[in-house]
């Protein structure tokens, strides 16, 4: 990158501003790194996923041909919810909202062509997400490989799907396991790979504020440093792995607020509570991604001016790593076109209009400052409730919102009174219900996945258990219910072995069920 | 049966999400501002089948079934949902989907006897509306 920046006009600008503590100084508030953007851009990490592996591997292809600098897997709602292509539950979704993953075979034809040592892939995966991480690196060693150079991002955040984003595939105990299973298994041998992504995205798309998505991402966070350190892990060893997915929405300033509150939090509490001493213990960092619930179905070229807003909020939030929105999401998923206008928009910000020149370039400012301390302090309020739930335990007072129902019934009331608002014209849309235009224009040219897909899935499942080894799957899915029902055993070599052999995610899936037994929630309108 | 005077009780809704998509805020949402505008709302929530759904939708003696949909599969599940009301013989109770629906799916899905379609933005007034709409037409319909 180049040492001196200048503005269009050329005056000379520093790398950092205002008196410390500075960027890249406890408690980093201000970002975790001294140089920010100027020593290297966010990880351009376009989420894509759409049909079969070969259809969302064309787009990936396309997405780093045009400048993308990692990948982001989206998978289909029969993947995200451990189903086969095959099973009754998935007709209708295969494909459809992301990509078909059934076996190891899916999983290669997802990256082919693509050198796994060289990207770096986040997977969007949470209840089977054990599973898909076997897939990746059997995968990745079957080409030659090895896992210990694999770098990425497992998004294993299962406790947000109870409040949220609800793909849960085990009562909450038993699926957190699995994460400290994840988290054992990368420490020791995936060195460059984040075991989990807290994530607040789902959170806030649910309908939370930004204060909400704030403390109870921040909460989980903190729930599985105490899970991981429950099977005996030092937090140093796990703790600098751990990142964040927050979104990011239209209020430019509150946003803000809330990533410099998140590192904030996170760096004392990592300190203070869980006695980390690791400066990369300390360290929070997240991607972004712009709020796709903001996203509107009328005049939908406005969301390119929203994303654009958002995205900048992100990074003037310092964010790792971004994603955008396509401006055609409120209605399908995103087309090809659309999609490279959102990879254009961070550029247009990355590349041209200097704020990427100087780190944390709002600090100092009374209100985002105000506003930082605000968020942080509303938080606070959230923790010390969980705490008092849980008996002195984070992990405890989040099982005990998740089993009542609290964070759902919070997270409802916040949706519906944005919705009030909208509807009572006190907040507006626009577009929506101000500066309409009668005929809204709707996009035609969308991304559409039919039947063809769902059924050619089908065929390509169906060829994989004729040729497979039959008793091999059976032995290898027998091991993984052994280990299964022991509680110190870590299930990551059975799953491996398991996936190796092509067994099905549902399969595997349906073997956990029998020992975990499966969660039904009590809804909370 | 017991047969209600469909004419002056509340309108009673079926709320369901059919399949394994798990957006479920829309749906939330729409179950209160329908219970505001004073209507009975049985909500199913989650991972429901065309099963679940055509049992309770008999069991609660609805007027109305109303389906969220995010997963992009409307176009498979709609007519599942319409069919198997039928097949139940509860073919005179109409369904309503909302979720992220184009409009150039309206004709197709109106022609599978879907009854409305409520796409992303609509507002309150909107829904409250089209479900009213709904089952006012299927009042009339059958002479009540």
């Amino acid at each position: 990158m180049h040492p001196d920046r200048r503005t269009l006009s050329g005056i000379p600008v520093d790398p950092v501003y205002g008196a410390g503590p500075l960027p890249g100084e406890y408690p980093y508030t201000r970002g975790i790194h001294a140089g920010m953007y100027r020593d290297r851009h966010w990880t351009m990490r376009m989420f894509a996923g759409f049909g079969t592996a070969e259809d969302t591997n064309g787009r990936f292809k396309e997405l780093l041909r045009s400048g993308g600098t990692g990948l982001s897997t989206a998978f289909d709602m029969p993947t995200l919810m451990g189903r086969d292509s095959d099973h009754p539950l998935a007709i209708g979704e295969v494909g459809r909202a992301g990509v078909a993953v059934d076996t190891v075979e899916d999983m290669a034809d997802l990256f082919a062509d693509i050198d796994l040592a060289a990207v770096t892939t986040s997977m969007t995966i949470n209840g089977p997400a054990p599973i898909l991480l076997a897939m990746y690196v059997a995968v990745a060693e079957e080409g030659g490989v090895e896992r210990g150079r694999l770098a990425g991002t497992l998004q294993n955040d299962i406790l947000k799907e109870y409040q949220a984003q609800k793909e849960y595939l085990f009562p909450p105990r038993p699926s957190v396991r699995l994460v400290t299973d994840v988290i054992r298994f990368t420490a020791a041998e995936m060195p460059r790979w984040n075991p989990v992504s807290v994530s607040g995205y789902h959170i806030r798309e649910a309908g939370s504020t930004a204060a909400q998505e704030l403390a109870f991402t921040l909460a989980n966070g903190f729930a599985y440093v105490e899970a991981a350190a429950a099977v005996g892990l030092d937090v140093d060893d796990f703790a600098p792995r751990l990142s964040f997915f927050f979104n990011s929405h239209s209020d430019l300033f509150e946003e803000i607020g809330k990533f410099r509150a998140a590192r904030r939090i996170w760096a004392r509490w990592m300190r203070e509570r869980y006695g980390a001493r690791d400066e990369r213990s300390l360290k929070l960092r997240f991607h972004t991604q712009t709020a796709g619930v903001s996203l509107t179905a009328q005049q939908p070229e406005v969301n390119i001016a929203r994303v654009a807003l958002q995205a900048l909020a992100g990074v003037l939030g310092g964010t790792q790593s971004l994603h955008t929105d396509s401006y055609d999401e409120a209605l399908a998923l995103p087309s090809q076109e659309a999609a490279r206008i959102a990879l254009r928009t961070q550029q247009v910000i990355a590349h041209e209009t200097g704020v990427a020149d100087v780190a944390d370039p709002l600090g100092g400012s009374a209100y985002v400052e105000w506003m930082t301390d605000e968020l942080e302090r509303r938080a606070e309020e959230v923790f010390d409730r969980l705490d008092d739930e849980g008996g002195g335990s984070i992990l405890e007072g989040v099982y005990a919102g998740i089993e009542s129902g609290w964070f759902m019934g919070e997270i409802a009331e916040s949706a519906y009174r944005f919705e009030r608002e909208v509807n009572a014209g006190d907040r507006v849309v626009v577009g929506v219900n101000a500066f309409t235009e009668g005929d809204e224009g709707r996009s035609s040219r969308l991304l559409r996945i039919g039947q063809d897909t769902e059924d050619l899935q089908r065929k390509r499942l169906a060829e994989v258990r004729l040729e497979r080894d039959g008793s091999a799957v059976r032995t290898a899915l027998a091991r993984v219910a052994d280990e299964a029902g022991r509680p110190g055993a870590n299930l990551m070599p059975a799953l491996l072995d398991a996936v190796r052999t092509r067994a099905t995610v549902g399969e595997v899936v349906e073997v956990l069920e029998d020992v975990f037994g499966t969660y039904v929630e009590t809804a909370v309108v | 049966m017991e047969v209600r005077n469909k004419g002056a009780a509340p309108i009673r809704v079926v709320l369901a999400k059919l399949g394994l998509d798990g957006h479920d805020r829309g749906l939330k949402v729409v179950a209160r501002i329908l219970r505001d505008a004073g209507m009975e709302v049985v909500y199913l929530g989650l991972r429901q089948t065309t099963g679940t759904i055509v049992d309770a939708v008999e069991q609660e003696d609805a007027d109305v079934v109303g389906i969220s949909m995010h997963n992009a599969g409307h176009l498979t599940l709609a007519p599942l949902i319409v069919a198997a009301l039928a097949d139940a013989g509860l073919g005179d109770v109409p369904v309503v989907i909302g979720g992220v629906v184009p409009d150039e799916d309206l004709d197709e899905l109106a022609a599978a006897g879907v009854g409305a379609v409520l796409g992303p933005g609509a507002s309150a007034v909107e829904v409250v509306a089209s479900v009213r709409g709904v089952v006012d037409a299927g009042v009339r319909a059958s002479g009540n």
